[in-house]
């Protein structure tokens, strides 16, 4: 495989009960940049992250990590791997029986000899790194949404992986904090050289950020390329799903009966609706 | 066929094959909870922690319960054994129903409803907030630091709180049938120790709780790990390991009774 990329995926499928969230998605991620996976909510982006971490295994295909065939490794290996990744959760997903200090603490004792003082002086460069170093002594119940987002950054970041996966960083984020993670995720991909990807339905900031991007709808990877590329994305889907529009190849109105049958008269503007 | 009978056949199998599928899937947890236990360094202050959790803190309501339950049997009994004039076997009586039956059963039935139930819900919610997935991608295994301190420390905790319960249920037997009802303090205490066998009574009820705490911690961490995570999921999981667990408490002390005390 060429160094340039560092997650491959290679006709992929996935089904979850008797729903097919993948159908042959292939996917190259590269090195050392910031690449965002779009998609509308429930297009399986989650599931994306998961399946790279081997939290999933898929169906068919193969999802490569550095080379490596996360789903046919063994469960060692892959302790192993997930040790050079980070990932941060939509919630945050803290140990609430944890302070800050502890829950950035907790991969390092984990997976490190290191002693407590060189602990210590590695937590606090992380807090520092997000902003966060007056609040090591606080429980995660004390933390705001966009805090307890930093703290688990911090924590993503302990041992210093070259991959980090930020699974819906901007959700639910007031304009302040979603500024400061937009500059976090830049500024930890220049500085520390990690790679990056990026799972989001918030267009604007993904694309403002992002060195690559891709949107997946309906199991199908629909549309990939840089920012500007995308944005002058020939598909009518990929240019609603940009720029947000009601109608389009995705209807507003979800398969219902005729109208007709249902109020017992003919709705006017009823046709126009349906095209 | 007619469709209904049809249906509901195809719903029994389907129900019957969820049913073992969770079996497998639970055996399959209690395996790899039992043999990855983390280093002593890591896991003994886990267990510890969680033997306080679990242990210490169900000693208020098992100590309370013990006491109640000592005095009624000293109250229920003298009125029954006065029949027969044999109120001095009062002590006899109460320390071998403890020890033998009340205690362990009714320890556990506690226990599930004390401690199983707060382990169901705390591991759920841990599932909810996704901290054992965090936990998986930071290359920890759930099973090992979660799960498995759990499990053993219910394990230890149980007969220790049912041997606690027995005591506490004699003394308290003592208080209502010599101090109150004006039983011989030499006969009670007398007849107890002559006729209750270290091996036969105390042992046989302490693997009873044993067998109890395992079960019922097991049913309770893997309902919390296998729940639904949502908050209509985690309660209705809650509510399983209640019933579970106290259904199974007392399925398997028919079971135990039998074969320890049966003439078979």
């Amino acid at each position: 495989m060429s160094d340039r990329s560092c997650i491959i995926l290679d006709d992929v499928v996935f089904t979850r009960g008797h729903r097919r969230i993948f159908d042959g998605v292939s996917l190259t991620i590269p090195r050392g940049r910031i690449t965002a996976i779009m998609g509308p909510s429930g297009s399986g982006k989650t599931t994306l992250l998961r399946l790279v971490g081997g939290q999933l295994k898929p169906d068919s295909g193969r999802v490569l990590v550095d080379g490596e065939d996360v789903s046919r490794l063994r469960r060692k290996d892959l302790y192993q791997l997930r040790e050079r990744m980070g990932m941060l959760f939509q919630s945050g997903a803290l140990f609430t029986d944890l302070s800050v200090f502890e829950n950035v603490a907790f991969p390092l004792r984990v997976h490190t000899p290191l002693p407590d003082d060189m602990i210590r002086d590695i937590v606090l460069m992380k807090l520092e790194a997000v902003g966060l170093r007056g609040a090591r002594d606080l429980m995660p119940a004390e933390l705001s949404g966009g805090m307890t987002r930093r703290v688990a950054l911090a924590r993503a970041i302990a041992l210093d992986p070259e991959l980090i996966m930020y699974d819906e960083p901007f959700a639910g984020q007031d304009p302040i904090a979603m500024g400061v993670v937009v500059k976090l995720i830049r500024e930890l991909n220049t500085t520390m050289g990690l790679t990056s990807v990026l799972v989001s339905h918030d267009v604007p900031e993904s694309l403002s950020i992002a060195h690559y991007a891709c949107i997946i709808a309906d199991g199908k990877l629909i549309g990939e390329g840089t920012p500007e590329q995308l944005k002058a994305h020939p598909s009518p889907r990929v240019q609603q799903f940009l720029n947000g529009q009601p109608d389009g190849p995705v209807p507003f109105h979800y398969p219902a009966p005729d109208a007709a049958a249902d109020w017992g008269c003919v709705v006017p503007g009823e046709e126009d609706s349906r095209a | 066929m007619p469709d209904y009978l049809t249906n509901r056949i195809a719903r029994l199998g389907r129900g019957t094959m969820e049913a073992v599928a969770s079996l497998g899937r639970s055996a399959g947890f209690l395996w790899g909870s039992l043999v990855g236990v983390p280093r002593p360094s890591v896991g003994l202050p886990l267990m510890v922690r969680q033997i306080y959790n679990i242990g210490v803190l169900s000693l208020a309501i098992v100590v309370v319960s013990g006491l109640f339950i000592g005095m009624v049997l000293a109250l229920q009994g003298y009125y029954i054994l006065s029949d027969f004039g044999s109120e001095s076997a009062i002590g006899q009586m109460i320390a071998l129903t403890l020890l033998r039956e009340l205690g362990p059963v009714v320890t556990a039935l506690l226990f599930a409803g004390r401690a199983g139930s707060a382990l169901t819900a705390e591991i759920g919610l841990m599932k909810a907030t996704e901290q054992l997935s965090s936990m998986e991608m930071m290359g920890v295994d759930p099973l090992r630091r979660v799960i498995a301190p759990r499990l053993w420390a219910g394990f230890i905790s149980m007969p220790v709180l049912a041997l606690i319960f027995s005591v506490v249920g004699i003394w308290g037997g003592m208080l209502v049938g010599v101090q109150w009802l004006g039983v011989f303090e030499g006969s009670y205490w007398g007849n107890m120790q002559s006729s209750v066998t270290f091996f036969d009574d105390v042992v046989n009820g302490l693997i009873k709780s044993l067998v109890f705490g395992f079960v019922c911690t097991w049913i309770a961490v893997y309902q919390g790990y296998d729940c639904v995570p949502t908050s209509a999921g985690i309660s209705s999981a809650t509510t399983r390991t209640v019933v579970f667990s106290s259904l199974a408490v007392l399925g398997l002390d028919f079971v135990l009774t039998a074969v320890m005390f049966g003439s078979f």
